[in-house]
């Protein structure tokens, strides 16, 4: 019994290291191409494909010169500003309605909260040609506020997330704050936020995470290259140079790292923000 | 208006109007929801649906034109291969459930050094697709000497060759047509049949975003069904079928929908590894639809698709809701 326990977690382990080979090589193979000279990416006639991922000498040049025609500086601040108010619009938007729809009691609450869960099966394309129409005729185009302003209306999907966070507080202590006066936004903002620090956190990091994932929005919205973000540079990037493999590698480095070192340090809050999200069936 | 037709007391009308200073306060605080959804949601359905019934091309005003716009998507070539690619991706729904809860599991089974694999696994979906896309662009090379896949493939071919050969010198009884056989090299995303296999082999890479939901849900499922499952003896096959996939099933299913959703509205990595080619074999219907209206500027054509996307999406979603009473357990119900 002890044995075949033994072996059986012989074999757990065995699996999961050979997955981690598997999810980390593309990661590897990209960082290794972006240090390799092109006389080591493409062998000479009569050369076999070489699986040597770390040659000498290596090329860190690919860096600078990757970073010439692609201004990772100019295009993460770019990011960064959308990203920013995007987390302030959907927090502060998303908390004030699911406070609406969980904290205060009125009549037709519940209807209108399933007309809120309703929007969430509309497929995006279907209101994004009209909304780009809108924004157009407003002269929006090529500027971040297609991008930024609806954020600030709440977001159906963490508008559900905080509203079933919220229910869960306890009705107490917002009944005593109305006794003295505290009025409703007051409540919210005293007593309601400070203990559902957690669920904002999650809804903080999610929509930085959509936001800085986002393809669609920015292509469809920006045209000067200046203005371009993150995801939209290196994809001009790949277009212009799509030949220069060590120097899109660079770039695709560049751009995933800070991904990664997030993710690093915000595990905790993302693995607790998905138990949050993912069970509610 | 009740207050009205009876006699008011004093408690009555008091009731009455904090009512009223209730709804007044709850349609304050969502009214950010109510002014967006009305501009940015209901509004533009609206418009959407009466775009589908028109021609417009952006520069002149729409022009009515009734169901054409549908009478030609039925007639549109590309609009049912968009289709049918779209549908082909529907394979990937349930092999991304059946490993991303294999990968869930075999976490799950308190092993050292967890939170390291878990972060590994995870990664791949918090990449921008633009770099995964361009990342597996250079994978998928289909030179043998340059592409990562294929290069790794052709090393494989030669050493099953070998071992075919070494077999067959041990073992002469081997019948002569009977061979290990690896193919050198695949296409990848160069021909028009391995081109959608390939984009659904970079879609599994990203696995781990569903598995993060899996774990979450398998380390919420009680201890104590297990523990009273090993006193009735039964064995880790039937402790799985029996209670962890009940009890996460709630998490499959809002997987299920989402995940049919998603493939729908599949459009980035097609947009960028292949623009729909070759030989338009990935050209998926959100393609489709986005080339239609920022490429042809064809706007109603693109809402009559669109509004086609969304009934087709609230059919599938009702089925799976409907289906759903049948194999989804909710804790309340047990």
């Amino acid at each position: 019994m002890k044995r075949g326990l033994a072996i059986k977690r012989g074999f757990t382990y065995l699996a999961l290291v050979a997955l981690a080979v598997v999810f980390a090589f593309p990661f590897v193979w990209m960082l290794s191409t972006s240090l390799k000279y092109d006389w080591q990416i493409f062998p000479r006639e009569g050369q076999p494909f070489s699986l040597n991922l770390f040659r000498w000498p290596m090329r860190w040049g690919n860096y600078p010169r990757a970073l010439e025609t692609f201004p990772f500086l100019n295009y993460l601040y770019n990011t960064l500003y959308i990203c920013l108010f995007n987390v302030i619009g959907t927090v502060a938007s998303s908390s004030l309605v699911a406070y609406g729809f969980s904290r205060v009691r009125w009549r037709g609450r519940n209807a209108i909260f399933i007309l809120v869960l309703a929007t969430m099966m509309i497929p995006y394309q279907v209101t994004l040609l009209p909304v780009f129409i809108l924004f157009r005729n407003l002269g929006w185009i090529g500027s971040y506020k297609p991008l930024i302003v609806p954020a600030f209306f709440g977001s159906a999907f963490f508008i559900f997330m905080l509203r079933q966070f919220f229910m869960t507080l306890p009705g107490e202590l917002s009944d005593a704050a109305r006794i003295d006066g505290c009025s409703e936004l007051g409540i919210l903002l005293r007593i309601v936020t400070p203990l559902a620090k957690p669920a904002l956190a999650t809804v903080a990091l999610f929509t930085f995470m959509g936001s800085w994932l986002d393809f669609m929005g920015p292509l469809v919205y920006l045209n000067d290259e200046r203005l371009y973000t993150l995801a939209l540079g290196l994809h001009a990037f790949l277009g212009r140079h799509g030949a220069d493999w060590s120097g899109l590698m660079a770039a695709g480095t560049v751009v995933v790292a800070p991904i990664i070192i997030i993710f690093f340090f915000t595990q905790r809050t993302f693995i607790k923000g998905i138990a949050l999200t993912g069970m509610k069936g | 208006m009740t207050t009205a037709a009876a006699p008011p007391t004093r408690r009555a009308s008091y009731a009455a109007r904090a009512e009223r200073r209730r709804l007044v306060t709850g349609l304050l605080f969502i009214s950010p929801w109510i002014v967006g959804s009305l501009v940015f949601t209901l509004g533009p359905v609206l418009v959407s649906l009466y775009l589908s019934f028109c021609d417009y091309r952006v520069l002149t005003p729409p022009h009515w034109l009734g169901g054409e716009n549908y009478r030609q998507l039925l007639a549109d070539e590309y609009f049912w291969r968009s289709l049918g690619n779209t549908a082909f991706m529907f394979i990937e729904l349930p092999l991304g459930i059946v490993i991303g809860i294999a990968l869930a599991m075999l976490l799950n089974a308190s092993v050292r050094g967890q939170p390291g694999f878990r972060t590994l696994f995870y990664l791949p979906s918090v990449v921008p697709v633009v770099a995964s896309a361009m990342l597996w662009l250079w994978i998928f090379n289909p030179d043998p000497k340059i592409g990562l896949l294929n290069g790794l493939l052709g090393m494989l071919s030669t050493a099953m060759e070998g071992l075919d050969a070494l077999l067959h010198g041990l073992l002469p009884v081997l019948p002569a047509s009977l061979h290990l056989h690896l193919p050198p090299e695949i296409p990848w995303l160069v021909s028009a049949t391995t081109a959608k296999p390939s984009i659904m082999l970079m879609d599994l890479w990203g696995v781990g975003g569903g598995m993060i939901i899996y774990l979450a849900a398998l380390q919420g499922v009680p201890q104590h069904l297990y523990e009273a499952a090993d006193i009735d003896g039964a064995s880790s096959w039937q402790k799985t079928w029996h209670i962890t996939l009940p009890s996460i099933s709630p998490v499959i299913f809002f997987m299920v929908v989402t995940g049919m959703l998603g493939v729908f509205q599949y459009f980035t990595s097609a947009y960028i590894m292949t623009s729909g080619g070759p030989e338009h074999s990935t050209l998926f219907y959100a393609l489709y639809l986005f080339q239609n209206a920022f490429q042809y500027f064809k706007m109603g054509y693109a809402c009559a698709m669109a509004w086609i996307l969304f009934l087709i999406s609230l059919v599938l979603t009702l089925v799976v809701f409907r289906s759903s009473a049948r194999w989804v357990y909710y804790e309340e119900e047990r």
